[in-house]
């Protein structure tokens, strides 16, 4: 087993860990945290990968801005936010028996892929891949579309939001 | 390669062969190069740290009039090694109702997301944690890291000034980042990359504080609103909420907040050093010529790095002892109406004089990027003085009107 592979399973294991007491754990700003763990795993995964510049991206923008407000919205509520009921419905096995069919279903379309099992290729040393990546973002004949289109359905909600905010002045 | 050219790549080659003839496998031998490389690096900025404490008390002093610590040891240098003795031997008090996992996780974090920032903090061209092509954003991210240590310590406390503190915190924070990302891509343009290595070189021939001066503006104000420091320290502002997020921490655990702040402030100054005064670099290709080539040597990029770092340092607490601490609202207002519109204009005008004067020769370059930056910052001023006058207007004809109609009820 290479470095690599245990990096990726330790951190697989973080995030699956994390992500099981995000909807187990009974304290609310808990869960938030937990949520942040699982975040940072997908970070540290996203790294493994030689996509530093996602990695950086998925701290800034889920860690650095999501997260924090979640924990925001929740230091605001009652500090005992402590649910006392049950935590499962009586039709658990229901979802669960789905789950675990989906989870069959996609192990078993994964294994077929001839992809399956190779190690990934090393980016060769002189290739700029966030270079790379921002070119395409604003080149003609690559994602120029999309990328504008995103950043103007972004400017819609900000506005809408300034709106909104701004209350009814008449 | 000696010794004197590149060090820390000489060591590691040296370690390297002894490891590997002692029979170890090379994937161990990384791995164990690495983490010595790591720890060499944690400890000297800890023990940056412990010399800064003794820095902020003595300019502290000065600046206020006083002689700072001067009993224990020369000029009182012993004195933080006896602040630490004092901080560890203190009792630790863990309020009741604290939520025990996250108190302790605070301090902790606090510390911890400083010192990742020097990771990528580039002490000279042979001397660096890693050379990142997203440094810029790995800047910003680790401020995410250091506001969720604040608002956990703040929360965790069971305390209603230290949960005030940390909501500040929160509201500073996100405001701040947005100037603070935007001015950042000015560097990111100016040296067309995002690497700081990159950046550095980038200045050797002018420094981006000229090309620039209102990005570099900008950009203190935002790095000290995200320190917290004062006229942005809010979040313990000692004379409303006794000492914010950090009020139920006792002994080393307030230590590490401290530490963890003046190193945070140093740090901060090591990239205003990189970003806009030519890091370790920078002298106007001074070290290009035959006499001056030592400059390249990477013992004296250090202590030019350190220098200039420590000049960043100085600004930042030379206007933390200067300025008055600011209300919120003003606060808020501040970043909203005046400085992220500012710095939008300042990225924009960057970037399409960047292209707009490329063929020029480089004075043309470097003078018409000055000036527009001046302009700029004079229509600012102009306009903030304009709504000043006009706010004043306002309230004298207020107050007026108000003692008219008093008058009228006598």
């Amino acid at each position: 087993m290479t470095a690599d592979q245990i990096i990726f399973l330790l951190c697989a294991a973080l995030i699956l860990g994390s992500a099981l007491l995000v909807v187990t754990t009974r304290k609310l700003i808990h869960a938030a945290l937990w949520l942040v763990v699982a975040l940072f795993g997908v970070a540290i995964l996203y790294a493994i990968l030689q996509a530093g510049f996602l990695a950086v991206v998925q701290v800034v923008v889920y860690i650095g801005a999501i997260a924090i407000l979640f924990i925001f919205a929740v230091m605001l509520t009652r500090r005992e936010m402590l649910d006392k009921g049950a935590q499962t419905r009586s039709n658990w096995w229901l979802p669960a028996l789905l789950g675990l069919a989906i989870l069959t279903g996609l192990v078993f379309l994964i294994i077929r892929q001839p992809a399956f099992g190779r190690t990934a290729a090393q980016i060769p040393v002189g290739v700029d891949t966030l270079r790379n990546l921002g070119n395409a973002l604003v080149s003609p004949d690559a994602f120029v579309l999309p990328f504008e289109l995103a950043s103007v359905l972004l400017l819609a909600a900000l506005v809408g939001a300034v709106y909104i905010a701004s209350g009814n002045k008449k | 390669m000696t010794i004197l050219n590149d060090p820390i790549n000489f060591i590691a080659g040296w370690m390297r062969s002894l490891l590997t003839g002692w029979g170890l496998p090379n994937g161990l031998t990384t791995v164990i190069i690495y983490f010595i490389g790591i720890t060499v690096l944690i400890v000297f900025a800890m023990v940056l740290d412990i010399l800064l404490v003794w820095v902020e008390r003595k300019v502290v002093a000065r600046f206020q009039d006083r002689l700072g610590p001067n009993r224990i040891g020369p000029f009182g240098l012993i004195q933080p090694f006896a602040d630490i003795i004092k901080l560890i031997i203190k009792e630790d008090i863990t309020p009741a109702g604290a939520d025990k996992l996250l108190y302790n996780l605070g301090p902790v974090l606090a510390i911890a997301s400083v010192i990742i920032l020097w990771a990528i903090l580039p002490l000279s061209a042979k001397i660096f944690g890693v050379d990142l092509n997203v440094a810029v954003l790995y800047l910003v991210a680790a401020g995410a890291l250091g506001t969720l240590s604040i608002i956990v310590g703040g929360w965790a406390s069971n305390n209603k000034y230290a949960l005030l503190g940390a909501f500040r915190m929160v509201a500073n924070m996100i405001s701040y980042e947005i100037p603070m990302v935007v001015v950042l891509l000015i560097p990111t343009i100016l040296a067309d990359t995002m690497s700081v290595q990159g950046i550095t070189q980038a200045q050797s021939g002018m420094w981006f504080a000229i090309l620039s001066p209102l990005a570099l503006i900008i950009f203190i104000i935002s790095a000290i609103a995200e320190l917290g420091r004062s006229p942005f320290d809010l979040n313990e502002a000692e004379s409303e909420i006794v000492a914010g997020f950090h009020i139920e921490y006792t002994g080393m655990k307030f230590g590490l907040f401290y530490a963890g702040e003046l190193l945070h402030a140093f740090t901060f100054g090591g990239f205003l050093a990189v970003l806009f005064f030519g890091g370790y670099g920078g002298f106007f290709g001074l070290e290009n010529t035959g006499f001056f080539s030592w400059l390249n040597n990477p013992f004296v990029q250090v202590v030019v790095f350190l220098t200039k770092a420590m000049f960043g340092y100085w600004v930042i607490m030379w206007i933390k002892y200067s300025m008055p601490r600011i209300r919120i609202d003003h606060m808020l207002a501040f970043n909203w109406k005046f400085l992220t519109p500012l710095a939008l204009v300042v990225l924009v005008n960057t970037a399409v004089l960047s292209k707009v004067l490329l063929g020029l020769p480089n004075w043309g370059y470097v003078l018409g990027m000055f000036f527009s930056n001046i302009v700029i910052g004079y229509i600012a001023v102009e306009i903030l003085r304009a709504y000043g006058r006009n706010q004043r207007k306002a309230e004298a004809t207020l107050s007026s009107q108000r003692s008219q109609s008093q008058e009228q009820a006598l």
